[in-house]
C-alpha cells in the first residue's frame, strides 16, 4: 500500500518486532493515518463535545406552519437551529456513555478472565443478563427504580450510565474475542521468552488484539448513538423530545420527525461508513 | 429487599402485557425475515438498479433509529395519511421488522458469499434455475452462518419491542410503568422489585429465542456427515444497536 | 458456416472462441470440433486454458467472441431474422441442458445425501416424481458402485468415493456432452483407479460424447478417441493417442509429456 508510513527503526530489532512476524512492522495501525486519523478525530469531537456544557436545552421556535399546506419550508428552516441542539444532546449522551462503555468493558472483560469461578461465572451472566433485556427498562430502572435504594441519578446522569453499562457488556465481548484471537503461540513464545505479564500484555498482546478489536468498537459507538434517543423516556432532552414537543405544541408533526430523520441520517451514515472503511483496512492488513 | 415475588394478579398484567410484547416481536420477525431474504439476495443481483435500490434500503434502516421511525409512524404517519385509527401493534411491528431487515439482508448477504463458488458452478452444470440454486443449494448451506447472527437480531429486536411502550402500546414495559404508579387502597411494592422482575422476564424470553435457535443450528448441522469449522464473528459486532 | 447434409453434426463446435482475464489471453480464437459419441482428451501445461475451455461450454464463463454450438444450436446466441443475436437465459438454459460437467473438487452438496444428490435436477429440472427420481438415482449410484453409500453424507465419503457420486449426479441429467475437469487430480493415488473405472464404463457405452482434461496419460491412450494438446491460447497439435503420445511433431509436446510421465 503505497499509503503506508516506512518504519523509521526498521532493521533495529526492538520488542515490538520481535513478537510480530517480520513485514508486519511496516503496518502497524499505530503509525497508520488511516488508522489513527478516525481515532484521533473520534478523539477530539468527543473531548469537544465533552467541554460544551449542554445539559439540558430548552426548545423555542417563533415561526408557526402555514396550516394551509402539507409541507412548510419556512417553517422547517425555522426548527433546523433547535434540531441540532437536540443531536447534541443525543452527541454528548452518546460519547460519554460510550467512554463509559468502554472502561466497563474492560472491567467486565478481565472479569470474565478470571480463574477465579465465582469472579467469572456472575461476570457472564451479567453481561449476558444486560444483553438480553431492553435498554430501556434499565433506564427506567436507573431513573425510577434506584431512588428506593437511595441512589438518585439526574437523567443525563443515567442516560450515560445506562449506555455505558448496557454497550460496555457489548465492548466486553469485543475485547474478549479480540484478545482470544491472538493466537496461544504469542503466549507460548512470550512465556518462553520469559516476558512479565506486563510485557505480554503491552507489547505482544494488546498491539494485536487491538486491531481486531476497533471495528467493532467503532460498530458499538454507532450503535449507542442510535440507542441515545432512548433518553426521551426519562425527559432528556434530545430530538424525539424536541419532536414531540414542538409538534404537540403546534400540532404539526410532519416538519420536525422529518427533521430529525434527516438529522439523525447524517450523523449515523457517515459514522457507519468511516467504521466500514476502518474495518476493511484493518481485515486487508492482517491477510 | 424484602418479598422479590409479586401477587399473582400483578403478574396476570405482566404476562397480558408480555403477550403483546410476542405479537410485535413476532410481526416484526415476519417482515424481518422477509426483508431480509429479498434485499440480502437483491444485494448480490446483477442488476446494477436492484443492488442500488436494496442498498439504500440497508442503509436507511441500519443508520436510523428504530425509536425515531417507531415515533415517526406511530405520530406523523397517522396525521400525514389522514388515518382514523391506527393499530399500534401493527405500526410497532412494521417500524421494528423494517429495522431487523436491514441488519437482516447483510446477514444473508455474508451467508450466501460464505458457500463457495463450486456450488454455485455444480447448480449450473445442472441446469438448476437461478431461484432453485438459491432454494436447494446456497440458503440450506448458508442457513449455518444465518442462524447464530440471526438469533442475536431477534433478541436485539425483543429488546425493541420496549419501544412500543412509548407510543402507548400495553406491552410489557408499559404494564411495568402502570404497576408502578402508586393507586389508594394497594399496597405498593417496591419499583426494585417490580422491575427485578420485568429484567427477568425479558431474560427469560431471550434465553429461549437463543434456545430455538441453538436448536435450529444443531439441526442443520445435523445433516453434514462431518463438521466443517465455522469463521468465528465476535459475538453481537453485526446486530448491535438493532433494534434500538 | 452451414454444414453439409452428408457430415454429422458435430456434438460440440467452437468456432474463434476467444478469452481474456484482463491481459491475459487464455484462449485465443480457438476452432475445436467434436463429433457425437466422440472421446477427445485435452492436454496441456498448467494454466495453458485447459478448463477454461470446458467452463466456457458449460456457461461458466463467457466468452469474449466466436461462438459455440452443441448439437448444431448456437449455445450463447439465437436467430434474430437473418442474423443472430445474443441469446436470452431461457435459450442458454434449453442448449446447456445437453451438457453435464464434473468437476476437481467434486462439488457435491454437503447437506445432502448422495442420493438426494443425485436426484436433485432429475426432479427439479425435469419434473420427474420424486419415487422415479430415488429410482433412477439408485440404478445411478449402483452403476457407479455407491448403492450402499446412498443415503451417506458427502462429508461421510472418500475422494473417490464423492466423484463418483458426482459422475452419477451428472448422468442423472442425461446429458449428450460430459466435461470432465482433471476428475482425479485431487484424490489420493490410490483412489484414482476406481474413478477412471467408472469413467471407463462410460467411454465403453459409446454414446456420450467426451471431453477430459486429464494428466493421466495410460488412461487417455486406452479410452481416447484423439488427443489435443493445448498450449498458450491454441491447439498445438492433435491426433490420434498412440501418434500424439508416442510420437509427437512438437518439441513442446515431447518435452511437456516427459516432464507428465516422469512424474
Ligand atoms: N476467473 C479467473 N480470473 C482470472 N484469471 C483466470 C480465471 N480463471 C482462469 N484464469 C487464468 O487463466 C489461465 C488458464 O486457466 P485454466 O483454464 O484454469 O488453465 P488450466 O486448466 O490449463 O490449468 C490461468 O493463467 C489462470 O490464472
Ligand atoms: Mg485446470
Amino acid at each position: 500500500m503505497s499509503d503506508t508510513l516506512q518504519d523509521p527503526t526498521d532493521g533495529t530489532v526492538d520488542a515490538d518486532d520481535a513478537a510480530l512476524p517480520p513485514g508486519v512492522g511496516e503496518s502497524r495501525w499505530w503509525r497508520r493515518p488511516d488508522v489513527m486519523m478516525p481515532l484521533t478525530i473520534v478523539t477530539i469531537l468527543g473531548v469537544a463535545l465533552a467541554m460544551t456544557g449542554v445539559e439540558q436545552v430548552h426548545f423555542r421556535v417563533d415561526v408557526s406552519p402555514d396550516g394551509s399546506t402539507v409541507w412548510d419550508w419556512t417553517f422547517f428552516w425555522a426548527l433546523v437551529p433547535e434540531m441540532l441542539k437536540g443531536l447534541l444532546v443525543l452527541a454528548r449522551a452518546t460519547v460519554f456513555g460510550f467512554a463509559v462503555a468502554l472502561v466497563v468493558g474492560l472491567v467486565l472483560a478481565l472479569g470474565r478472565r478470571s480463574k477465579h469461578r465465582v469472579v467469572s461465572w456472575p461476570t457472564a451472566g451479567f453481561v449476558e443478563f444486560v444483553r438480553s433485556t431492553p435498554l430501556l427498562v434499565q433506564l427506567y430502572f436507573l431513573f425510577y427504580a434506584l431512588p428506593d435504594a437511595g441512589i438518585r441519578l439526574g437523567r443525563m446522569q443515567a442516560l450515560v450510565i445506562g449506555l455505558g453499562i448496557h454497550y460496555g457488556a457489548y465492548c466486553s465481548e469485543a475485547y474478549r474475542a479480540g484478545i482470544n484471537s491472538v493466537p496461544e503461540g504469542q503466549w507460548e513464545a512470550a512465556t518462553a521468552m520469559n516476558l512479565g505479564p506486563t510485557t505480554t500484555w503491552t507489547r505482544v498482546i494488546l498491539p494485536q488484539a487491538i486491531p481486531n478489536v476497533l471495528p467493532a468498537l467503532g460498530n458499538f459507538l454507532v450503535a449507542a448513538f442510535k440507542d441515545a434517543p432512548l433518553g426521551y423516556a426519562i425527559t432528556v432532552t434530545e430530538v424525539l423530545f424536541f419532536a414531540t414537543t414542538i409538534s404537540g405544541r403546534l400540532f404539526r408533526p410532519q416538519e420536525p420527525f422529518i427533521l430529525i430523520g434527516i438529522g439523525f441520517l447524517l450523523v449515523s451514515l457517515p459514522a457507519a461508513w468511516l467504521v466500514r472503511r476502518l474495518e476493511a483496512r484493518l481485515a486487508y492488513d492482517r491477510i | 429487599m424484602g418479598e422479590l415475588i409479586l401477587s399473582p394478579l400483578r403478574y396476570e398484567r405482566l404476562l397480558e402485557g408480555l403477550s403483546v410484547t410476542l405479537q410485535v416481536l413476532g410481526l416484526a420477525f415476519a417482515l424481518g425475515i422477509v426483508l431480509s431474504l429479498v434485499f440480502g439476495v437483491a444485494r448480490l443481483s446483477e442488476r446494477r438498479w436492484v443492488r442500488g435500490i436494496a442498498l439504500v434500503y440497508v442503509e436507511f434502516s441500519r443508520g436510523i433509529s428504530s425509536i425515531i421511525l417507531l415515533f415517526f409512524m406511530a405520530i406523523a404517519i397517522p396525521i400525514l395519511l389522514g388515518l382514523e385509527q391506527r393499530s399500534l401493534l401493527v405500526l410497532g411491528g412494521v417500524a421494528l421488522g423494517l429495522n431487523m431487515g436491514g441488519y437482516g439482508a447483510e446477514i444473508i448477504r455474508g451467508a450466501i458469499l460464505s458457500v463457495p463458488k463450486g456450488q454455485t458452478e455444480a447448480s449450473i452444470s445442472l441446469n438448476l434455475t437461478d431461484a432453485q440454486r438459491l432454494r436447494y443449494v446456497i440458503l440450506p448451506q448458508a442457513m449455518r452462518v444465518i442462524l447464530p447472527p440471526m438469533g442475536n437480531l431477534t433478541i436485539e429486536i425483543l429488546k425493541g419491542t420496549a419501544l412500543v411502550s412509548l407510543v402507548g402500546l400495553a406491552d410489557l414495559t408499559l404494564a411495568l410503568r402502570k404497576l408502578d404508579v402508586p393507586q389508594p387502597g394497594v399496597e405498593r411494592v417496591p419499583t426494585m422489585v417490580l422491575f427485578a422482575n420485568v429484567l427477568v422476564i425479558y431474560f427469560v424470553v431471550a434465553q429461549v429465542i437463543n434456545g430455538l435457535f441453538r436448536l435450529a443450528e444443531r439441526r442443520t448441522e445435523r445433516s453434514y456427515g462431518t463438521r466443517a469449522p465455522i469463521e468465528p464473528v465476535p459475538d453481537g459486532v453485526e446486530t448491535a444497536g438493532a433494534g434500538g | 458456416m452451414p454444414t453439409t447434409a452428408s457430415e454429422p453434426i458435430p456434438a460440440v463446435r467452437m468456432r474463434k472462441v476467444s478469452k481474456a482475464f484482463g491481459d491475459n489471453v487464455v484462449l485465443n480464437e480457438l476452432d475445436l470440433d467434436v463429433a457425437p459419441g466422440e472421446r477427445v482428451v485435452i492436454i496441456g501445461p498448467s494454466g495453458s486454458g485447459k478448463t477454461t475451455i470446458l467452463r466456457v461450454c458449460m456457461t461458466l464463463e463467457r466468452p469474449d467472441a466466436g461462438t459455440i454450438d452443441i448439437n448444431g444450436e448456437s449455445l450463447y446466441h439465437e436467430p434474430d431474422g437473418d442474423g443472430l443475436k445474443p441469446a436470452r437465459e431461457k435459450h442458454i438454459r434449453q442448449v446447456r441442458s445437453r451438457v453435464g460437467m464434473v468437476f476437481q473438487h467434486f462439488n457435491l452438496f454437503p447437506h445432502m445425501s448422495a442420493l438426494e444428490n443425485v436426484a436433485l435436477a432429475p426432479i427439479k429440472v425435469h419434473g420427474m416424481p420424486k419415487d422415479e427420481a430415488y429410482e433412477l438415482g439408485r440404478q445411478l449410484l449402483d452403476k457407479v458402485g455407491l448403492r450402499a453409500h446412498a443415503n451417506h453424507a458427502p462429508g461421510q465419503l472418500s475422494g473417490g468415493q464423492k466423484q463418483r457420486v458426482a459422475i452419477a449426479r451428472s448422468l442423472a441429467t442425461d446429458p449428450d456432452v460430459m466435461l470432465f475437469d482433471e476428475v482425479t487430480s485431487a484424490l489420493d493415488p490410490e483412489l484414482v483407479g476406481e474413478v477412471l473405472g467408472v469413467l471407463r464404463d462410460i467411454a465403453e457405452e459409446g454414446t456420450t460424447t467426451m471431453m477430459l482434461v486429464t494428466h493421466e496419460m495410460g488412461f487417455a491412450k486406452e479410452v481416447a478417441d484423439r488427443v489435443v494438446m493445448f498450449d498458450h491460447g491454441r491447439i498445438l497439435e492433435e491426433g490420434p493417442p498412440d501418434q500424439l503420445l508416442h510420437e509427437p511433431a512438437h518439441d513442446r509436446t515431447r518435452s511437456f509429456l516427459r516432464a507428465v510421465l516422469a512424474h
